[in-house]
């Protein structure tokens, strides 16, 4: 009886493009932001254990509410909103940010067999299109808010951001040159070899796996490139006016876009949802589960390194960019492209 | 389905292009500029040209606008100084307005499509090759030349530009990263032993 209704819903929702998209959006959305809440926890968790810390341990088991319950806290606040704000700008900013944070996982395969909201051919270019527009709510908020320290730190961010899309740019092509196709999916299945983890991009390509990394770091403004929100000297970066649900967002948007960075770094380098072992226990667990944890494994480093690693200085953020990353990748991508033109062909396609 | 988007896209299209223009503060006109990008790379993509779209998003909204935004924002715009003279630059304004209006109409009026034109939309769109090989193969083998050329002048500009704009100032003091990476404890620390009541 129960059985027969929850059919008709779910083929009529199968049948259905338009309502099978929404399903699967809703779907991802829900699960990105709830995996996003744990992702910030375990941030805080891994950055206090390095410092001999307990983080957050009070609300929930070992703290695990605290992420919601900080949500809760921030949503019933007021927004303030300063005076001399230019309003309108100011309370977009955020809602902009969080929603391109979110948008660019309609892109992203986490399974092989339909597991992606829209796969399109031209997904790398459009999760490279967002990440450039991100760029905006951080000078909208920055301009908007009409105090001098945002401003400032909108003005670094941008310049920050702009500079390290270049050479993320450069990266991707030498991964597309290799999968040839401009498909997410495409790529990850490119690496399926039979030499399981060997034969992923990382290590065919392993200083652009680096230098991946550094730049996603950079993009994502996070330590040790924290420049927009140094607060030894920008107190928190272009976010200082904002307050609660409009701060809630830009935060969300800031680790949503580390999770997309390092679901960018699974895909494009590391096999997206491949078993490491092309083996029997390991070709038992589903693509997804593999997926997550590799994402995971991704974050950690991303919080490792914030633990460890002080600081850079602007200039010298500038110059890592412009004179270290920038000429590096760009002879990579004409080394790769000959190597694959007059190389050993059969050495890299496998 | 895809008429809705075209209107959608195609209506926002002209009223931020329209907002461009009339916005009085020049940081909403640049917004409403960026606003009329993306709904031209949705127009892009609703006539199937995906790669062209998003090029359009990474290149101009992404990187010129950017610039675009800064230097409005570090502007100190005078808006009472802006309109001191409108009246008087009115005439030559409509002027120069009214000239271009008619020449825009008469390219209008007197325009034809190449006789070849036809034939070459007619051709079908190769469903196997994707937007993006399609484009490379094309400007990699028939136009490689034009491409390599158009590449040569933007190098120029950007060289051109880092020339107009580079000075050498004396007495600044600059550092040199492999000269401080390169130092360490033996070459800049020296340790004395201080004799008591005796100084350095």
């Amino acid at each position: 009886m129960t059985d027969g209704w929850l059919h008709t819903i779910v083929s009529f929702v199968t049948e259905n493009p338009v309502l099978l998209a929404i399903y699967k959006s809703v779907l991802i959305a829900v699960v990105l932001l709830i995996y996003v809440a744990y992702v910030i926890l375990a941030d805080r968790k891994i950055w206090a254990a390095v410092q001999l810390r307990r983080g957050p341990n009070v609300v929930g088991p070992w703290g695990l509410w605290q992420s919601f319950a900080d949500f809760i806290k921030f949503a019933l606040k007021e927004p303030v909103i300063p005076d001399t704000a230019n309003k309108s700008v100011f309370l977009f900013a955020p809602f902009l940010m969080a929603t391109l944070a979110i948008a660019a996982w309609a892109v992203i395969p986490v399974s092989s067999g339909g597991w992606v909201v829209a796969d399109i051919n031209v997904g790398v270019l459009y999760i490279f299109a967002l990440s450039s527009l991100g760029v905006y709510g951080v000078i909208m908020g920055g301009w908007a808010s009409n105090s001098k320290y945002p401003f400032l730190s909108a003005l670094r961010a941008a310049a920050q951001m702009v500079s390290y899309e270049v050479s993320i740019g450069f990266v991707i092509i030498t991964v597309l040159l290799c999968a040839g196709s401009l498909n997410l999916t495409d790529i990850v299945q490119a690496q399926d070899t039979k030499y399981g983890i060997l034969g992923w991009y990382w290590l065919r390509l392993l200083p652009m796996f680096v230098i991946f990394f550094v730049s996603a770091l950079a993009e994502t403004n996070r330590p040790p490139f924290d420049l927009v929100e140094a607060e030894s000297e920008l107190v928190a970066g272009f976010m200082i006016e904002y307050s609660a649900t409009p701060y809630v967002l830009f935060m969300l948007a800031e680790y949503v876009a580390i999770v997309t960075m390092c679901a960018l770094l699974t895909i494009l380098f590391c096999g997206g949802w491949l078993p490491p072992i092309k083996m029997a226990p390991f070709t038992y667990i589903p693509g997804v589960i593999w997926f997550t944890l590799k994402v995971s494994f991704f974050f950690f480093f991303f919080a490792m390194v914030k633990a460890f690693v002080p600081r850079y200085r602007y200039d010298q953020l500038m110059r890592l960019g412009w004179k270290v990353f920038l000429p590096l990748s760009l002879a990579m991508v004409v080394i790769v492209a000959a190597v694959l033109q007059f190389g050993p062909a059969a050495a890299l396609a496998n | 389905m895809a008429a809705v988007f075209f209107y959608l896209f195609s209506g926002v299209l002209i009223a931020s292009a329209f907002g461009v223009i009339t916005a009085r503060n020049p940081v909403h006109s640049v917004l409403f500029l960026i606003l009329a990008f993306c709904n031209g790379a949705g127009l892009f993509l609703l006539q199937g040209a995906e790669f062209l779209a998003m090029i359009l998003i990474v290149v101009y909204v992404g990187a010129v606008a950017v610039l675009f935004l800064f230097v409005v924002m570090m502007l100190d715009v005078d808006f009472a100084e802006l309109k001191q003279g409108f009246q008087k630059y009115l005439p030559a304004g409509l002027g120069v307005g009214a000239v271009v209006l008619g020449e825009l109409g008469f390219v209008a009026v007197g325009w034809t499509s190449a006789p070849s034109a036809g034939a070459a939309a007619a051709s079908p769109i190769l469903a196997h090759v994707t937007n993006t090989a399609a484009l490379g193969q094309v400007l990699y083998t028939k136009y490689v030349i034009f491409f390599q050329v158009s590449a040569l002048v933007l190098l120029t500009a950007m060289i051109g530009a880092i020339v107009l704009t580079l000075r050498h100032r004396p007495n600044v003091k600059r550092q040199n990263i492999d000269v401080q990476n390169a130092r360490t404890a033996k070459t800049v620390v020296e340790l004395k032993k201080v004799p008591s009541r005796a100084g350095v």
